[in-house]
């Protein structure tokens, strides 16, 4: 892949970092840790690997992702708006009463959300009946999941990994996003997960252990997807909870949190630095 | 001589399923292992392709059904109501009922009647559950004949419901030529000292106790409720104008399910002075246990004997 596609996806990451603090404001709780630390799986995602139209976006035959980890919905929302399907302004209207943008995933409310989600555990489930649907149509778009790391606790999660090797649903990929970090603390000590790679494999998946911030990687491993697989392929993305902004990394403090006033704009400050750098 | 039919609502439930398969591509059945007990392994006969086992996994089952549904199929999960209401209520909560997803949940061998295998298997709470949630159409079909109508009614509306099925063999003692519409009960027996009101197979007992009373001198009327939400409102306040006495008998806890919805409607709806006196059959906050059908319905006042028997009580000023 050309040095200029990676250099635009990278951007593109920072620029949905800048988007969803602007979108997150001050003075109310948000999931931060695990919104900021997908925001490249999202960027190679919308603007590198999936297939669709952005201006009709229910054609059957577009590649779809199902947020699985639903309470990262906010890096979805951006994206979706840098697509054209929400005013940029819209985005501040999130979590507020009467707003299309609800707290987690609503597919009834939020043009471009493929999937309802927000309870953990359910969203590779959803992606194996789209793939067993699109088997009886003869479709053959490609359904991606993010899921989180902590969410590989659901047992649901392993029933539908079981399903969707059983059935051969090649054509569903699901990414992990790596980022040690659940709700209440570290996930190796809370209720460890390990070996993430060698459970996918067990279940009969082929894996990939990427940089989860290093789009390079992140495309290289979603480019095994057009070679002939026999195997559904599971990303392991190994990510940074809050990348991005210094103070909001590495911890489980921010995984739901409200900012002051100061650390708003100091977040917004780091980012915009970023991005000014690649300028350069 | 014509043998009689006697059959469970989830044989009516596989034939119809069957024919609503054969008449559109689109109609889907997913199963979790018990696919030739409620009967949706029938939907084979018509393309095998369009049955999926997913497995002893009740969750996985409601989750895929959902990306089924809303990839334009129609589907039809099934497990024994138990496990499907109560394994997977988080999925039907979140993808099915907020979601408002074209999925109709199939809960088979529901009630006691489930009979040997005992309280584990039995489902006495799953109507609770499901009328507690909002967009879900409850519908109990009362014989195998109505089963039928109610697979074709549910077919084609779009949306969720929840469709109780059950073991219990009974004849089609539904006249065939009552309408059956979601959402509008159906008097089975007319009379006039007293209104029985029944959900499910178990109404052949709640008949055949009407019979009984009525040679006792005591006239009752018989109600099928088989739509359990959206509940049919306007008769139940009909009914309480024309009935001193009203007795709801369900195959299912007492708590939560048609005698509960009665009496909200009752309360709410109906003037202090114009409410009959009301009593729930069902079973009262217990759980069942192994026996058969029969014995079953008879330890929980569930038989014919046991519904004339309250309605003595009730009749005569006696406690319940």
């Amino acid at each position: 892949m050309d040095s200029d596609t990676l250099r635009k996806l990278t951007k593109r990451a920072w620029e949905i970092r800048l988007q969803l603090i602007r979108m997150f404001a001050h003075g109310k709780a948000h999931h931060f840790g695990g919104s900021l630390s997908c925001a490249e799986l999202l960027s190679c995602l919308y603007f590198y690997k999936m297939n669709y139209n952005a201006k009709c976006f229910d054609d059957p035959s577009r590649d779809r992702l199902v947020l699985s980890k639903g309470h990262s919905v906010p890096t979805q929302y951006v994206a979706l708006a840098l697509l054209g399907l929400y005013p940029m302004e819209e985005l501040r209207t999130i979590k507020r009463l009467g707003s299309r943008l609800q707290g987690h995933p609503d597919i009834n409310k939020s043009p471009g959300i493929e999937a309802p989600t927000g309870s953990l555990g359910q969203g590779l489930s959803y992606a194996n009946g789209v793939a067993l649907a699109g088997q009886l149509d003869g479709r053959s778009c490609r359904i991606f999941v993010l899921l989180g790391d902590g969410e590989l606790q659901e047992g649901q999660v392993w029933e539908a990994a079981m399903t969707t090797s059983h059935y051969g649903l090649t054509n569903v990929c699901v990414l992990v996003d790596r980022n040690e970090y659940q709700s209440q603390g570290a996930i190796d000590d809370l209720m460890g997960i390990e070996p993430i790679d060698k459970k996918w494999e067990a279940f009969g998946w082929n894996t990939a252990i990427v940089d989860g911030h290093d789009v390079g990687e992140i495309c290289a491993a979603l480019d095994r997807l057009d070679r002939k697989n026999t195997r559904p392929l599971a990303v392991i993305a190994r990510t940074v909870k809050g990348k991005g902004v210094s103070f909001l990394e590495n911890t489980y403090k921010y995984h739901n949190y409200s900012l002051t006033e100061e650390e708003y704009a100091r977040a917004e400050n780091e980012i915009l630095r970023k991005l000014e750098a690649m300028d350069d | 001589m014509i043998e009689e039919i006697r059959e469970g609502t989830r044989d009516g439930y596989g034939r119809a399923l069957l024919e609503v398969a054969r008449q559109d591509k689109r109609v889907v059945a997913l199963d979790c292992d018990l696919g030739r007990s409620t009967r949706s392994f029938r939907i084979t006969e018509a393309d095998p392709q369009r049955f999926f086992e997913m497995g002893i996994a009740e969750q996985d089952m409601i989750s895929t059904a959902v990306g089924l549904a809303r990839e334009g199929k129609v589907v039809f999960a099934n497990s024994f109501a138990v496990f499907i209401v109560g394994r997977a209520f988080d999925q039907i909560r979140q993808q099915v009922s907020l979601a408002r997803t074209n999925v109709k949940l199939c809960g088979s061998s529901a009630g006691i009647t489930q009979g040997p295998d005992g309280a584990t298997h039995q489902s006495i709470m799953d109507v609770n559950l499901m009328r507690g949630l909002p967009n879900i159409v409850v519908v109990v079909p009362a014989d195998g004949r109505q089963a039928v109508e109610a697979v074709w009614a549910v077919y084609q509306m779009s949306g969720p419901v929840y469709l109780r099925l059950s073991r219990l063999q009974t004849t089609h003692f539904v006249p065939e030529d009552l309408p059956f519409k979601l959402g509008k009960a159906q008097v089975l027996r007319e009379g006039k000292h007293v209104a029985l009101v029944g959900t499910g197979p178990v109404l052949q007992e709640v008949l055949t106790a009407a019979e009984r009373l009525e040679i006792e001198g005591v006239s009752a009327a018989v109600y099928n409720f088989h739509t359990l939400k959206p509940l049919d409102v306007e008769l139940v306040k009909r009914m309480c104008s024309g009935f001193p006495v009203v007795i709801s008998v369900e195959e299912h806890s007492v708590i939560g399910g048609l005698g509960t919805a009665l009496a909200e409607v009752m309360m709410e709806s109906v003037a202090a002075e114009r409410r009959p006196v009301f009593r729930r059959i069902g079973i009262r906050d217990t759980y069942g246990e192994s026996g058969t059908a029969e014995e079953l319905l008879r330890k929980h006042g569930l038989d014919a004997e046991g519904i004339v028997e309250t309605v003595r009580q009730v009749l005569t000023g006696r406690q319940a």
